[in-house]
């Protein structure tokens, strides 16, 4: 009991007289509406008090940071050893332009670095695919081959910064990438330090870039974590995402639910594919959740989901290294929460939000540009974003003490309450068989569907607000300079990646295409294969390409 | 005698994965009473263009985020025209910078909804300026 008798009596008894008050003062003053509820939806009540805490136990709900159940953090001393790491996903153009862009966000005082790349790109096709036009370049950096890739790492210390990579279906290859350009600049690969997204389970719920059926796809990540397990021990190798699920619609609980029963699978498939112990691999898993606008639900989420990720770790999966029972995630602020209207308003949501991973644990984190609804953000308003961050950092205080809004009654009771109806979503899926037959049954998928059309329907009703959409609308609004990609950038692309064609040794990337192709049918791991092709000069297609030819291609069932 | 339903097709050409602004509009679309087709996300212009035939649309409503939208909402029109189907109209959305609306509307999109578009806009505007083609 998290409360004295004596206290839980009082409690009741002053209880008592506020309510009476609030009746008098309803009847004069009556709310401005009926239910208050989260941007989800999960109603909210007017006061919370000892007796929502009541059930809890400090040591066993609670407890510090650093330790079991990890409700308060994972890092003993919070964030004055450092602060989480300003880590700005950026990636446009061409990869000279993607370059230049990391080299300014690193003298402007960023600590990671973190990679956008183009649709070509992140679906498995060349620049001159059919498929590809007019996408090239146009929301993240084109890379083709290990050349564009130099290109992009070029300056880079690769021994000092890390690096995080939004890549999915080719993840293989563009880790490949990352690991041949470290060897080429003599960084040997157990110094290397970084991400891969690597979540392919989250595509076929909510971002949609898949590329072969959802049970091949797992494989080959199980691929990237046996690898990185081997020889690469400082990378994270899966970046198990709930940001993509609450930017297609879910709630927060989804976003929760959903994400920690992907990670589930993974774990699962890594330990009966490859035959490894939970704790070789586990404490190399890492996450990234969104931080949207409700920001005590964001903080509660956050807090809720290192607890149920402990404990399924250490009582699902029976780890027992401390650090495979670590949540350690990534977070960026909420894109669908901007607006194109009055977007200088997306500064203040970016702030509140980056607040709220803050004040959750975050490890790592990305502000949104406020041009980023309409446009890739320009240089202006990516350094705005990276200063709310500095600004959280070393003016508000919010980095003082460690989880300062732990023991609030309201924060624990939506801790508890959010734990509650995940545990409820992890069992359904786990009564449907896992998370793959969720998926291939549409279970997720509508989910999220359902609770995006609520809330597109709540907004249409001036149910939730959104501040220059829905209310406090203006007629004139104040341009911002918008950031255009040049439609010439995919013509010197193409170019280039001719270029390199005729260079190669077209024999050598022949075989190592076939060693790729024969380890896909045999189930051996591909990634010392991927690593000699691209050292080649094969192209992300053609690596690709093998693997929709073994694996096949998934094609989107269309649900809504 | 009532007209038939309308018979609306939600696309996502390209290769963008985008696509809660054209699953919401599918429901709601359906919700007022059209027969829906969604193709689901990555469809090259040309299978846009020979579905929307083979359905007997009457509307094509493409969705776009990706800034692809200059070659690939233009390509759509152009295949219907050149199909013998100029007469299905199509509407556009998505991130749709200003600048470029001026170029989509001469390259034969009706209509173009960005984000903060009330479904009910679109709704109305769909009932107003698109008949059953017989």
């Amino acid at each position: 009991m998290y409360f004295a008798k004596e206290v839980l009596s009082q409690s009741g008894e002053l209880r008592k007289k506020w309510e009476d008050e609030v009746r008098k003062v309803v009847s004069k003053v009556p709310d401005q509406k009926e239910r208050w509820s989260t941007v989800s939806d999960l109603e909210i009540k007017r006061l919370y008090t000892p007796e929502d805490m009541k059930d809890m136990d400090f040591a066993r709900d609670i407890g510090y940071p650093g330790q079991f159940p990890f409700l308060r953090g994972n890092q003993v001393t919070g964030y004055r050893g450092r602060y989480w790491t300003f880590r700005m996903f950026s990636g446009m153009g061409s990869a000279e332009d993607t370059n230049r862009r990391w080299h300014m966000l690193l003298k402007e005082g960023q600590t990671g670095l973190s990679t956008a790349f183009d649709f070509p790109t992140l679906m498995g096709y060349d620049t001159d695919s059919p498929k590809a036009r007019g996408e090239c370049g146009k929301c993240g950096v084109a890379i083709d081959t290990l050349e564009d890739f130099l290109q992009l790492v070029d300056g880079i210390p690769m021994d000092k910064v890390t690096t995080s990579m939004t890549i999915n279906p080719p993840a293989s290859v563009l880790w490949a990438m990352y690991c041949a350009a470290a060897e080429m600049k003599g960084v040997p690969l157990t110094q290397i330090g970084g991400t891969i997204q690597n979540d392919m389970l989250k595509e076929f719920i909510a971002q949609k870039t898949f590329m072969c059926p959802p049970e091949p796809s797992v494989k080959l990540i199980s691929d990237t974590v046996e690898f990185g397990t081997k020889y690469v021990p400082r990378w994270n190798t899966i970046s198990i995402s709930g940001y993509h699920i609450r930017e297609a619609g879910s709630t927060a609980v989804q976003e929760l639910a959903f994400t920690l029963r992907d990670g589930m699978e993974y774990v699962e498939d890594v330990i009966n594919r490859k035959g490894l112990n939970v704790d070789e691999f586990a404490p190399r898993l890492s996450f990234f959740f969104n931080s949207h606008i409700d920001f005590f639900e964001e903080i509660a989420k956050m807090r809720a989901a290192r607890r149920i990720w402990a404990k399924a770790m250490r009582d699902r999966y029976n780890a027992r290294d401390q650090r495979s029972w670590w949540m350690r995630f990534h977070t960026q602020t909420a894109g669908c929460s901007l607006t194109a209207q009055q977007p200088y308003n997306n500064v203040v949501r970016t702030a509140v939000e980056a607040l709220a991973a803050v004040l959750g644990g975050t490890q790592s984190l990305h502000t949104n540009s406020l041009d980023e609804v309409l446009c890739l953000p320009s240089d202006s308003a990516v350094q705005v974003a990276l200063r709310t961050q500095q600004i959280i950092a070393e003016e508000t205080g919010a980095a003082s003490t460690i989880d300062p809004l732990g023991g609030s009654y309201f924060i624990e009771a939506l801790t508890n309450e959010m734990e509650e109806q995940t545990w409820d979503y992890i069992n359904r899926i786990d009564e449907m068989g896992g998370m793959v037959a969720a998926i291939e049954k549409g279970f997720p998928q509508l989910e999220i569907s359902d609770a995006a059309y609520k809330f597109q329907r709540q907004i249409d009703a001036g149910e939730k607000i959104m501040v220059g959409v829905n209310k406090y609308v203006t007629d004139e609004e104040l341009p911002i300079p918008l950031l255009e990609i040049d439609d010439k950038v995919e013509e010197d692309q193409i170019a280039r990646l001719n270029a390199v064609r005729r260079k190669r040794d077209n024999k050598a990337v022949k075989k190592s295409l076939d060693d790729i192709k024969n380890a896909c049918k045999k189930g051996e791991n591909v990634m010392p294969h991927c690593i000699e092709a691209v050292k080649n000069l094969a192209s992300v297609q053609e690596i690709c390409d093998v693997y929709r030819e073994v694996y096949g291609e998934y094609r989107d069932p269309g649900l809504y | 005698m009532s007209e038939r339903k309308l018979r609306v097709m939600v696309a996502k050409p390209g290769l963008d994965g985008h696509d809660r602004g054209a699953r919401v509009l599918a429901r709601c679309f359906r919700d007022a009473g059209f027969e829906v087709i969604y193709t689901g996300c990555h469809q090259t212009p040309a299978q846009i263009a020979s579905s929307a035939i083979q359905e007997d649309v009457d509307l094509v409503g493409l969705s776009c985020l990706s800034g692809a939208h200059r070659y690939l909402f233009p390509q759509v029109v152009k295949l219907l025209q050149e199909n013998g189907a100029g007469d299905i109209t199509v509407i556009g959305g998505g991130i749709i910078p200003d600048q470029d609306c001026q170029k989509l509307y001469d390259a034969g999109i009706k209509a173009i909804f960005t984000p903060g578009t009330p479904l009910d806009v679109i709704v109305d505007w769909i009932k107003k300026n698109v008949k059953p083609l017989e």
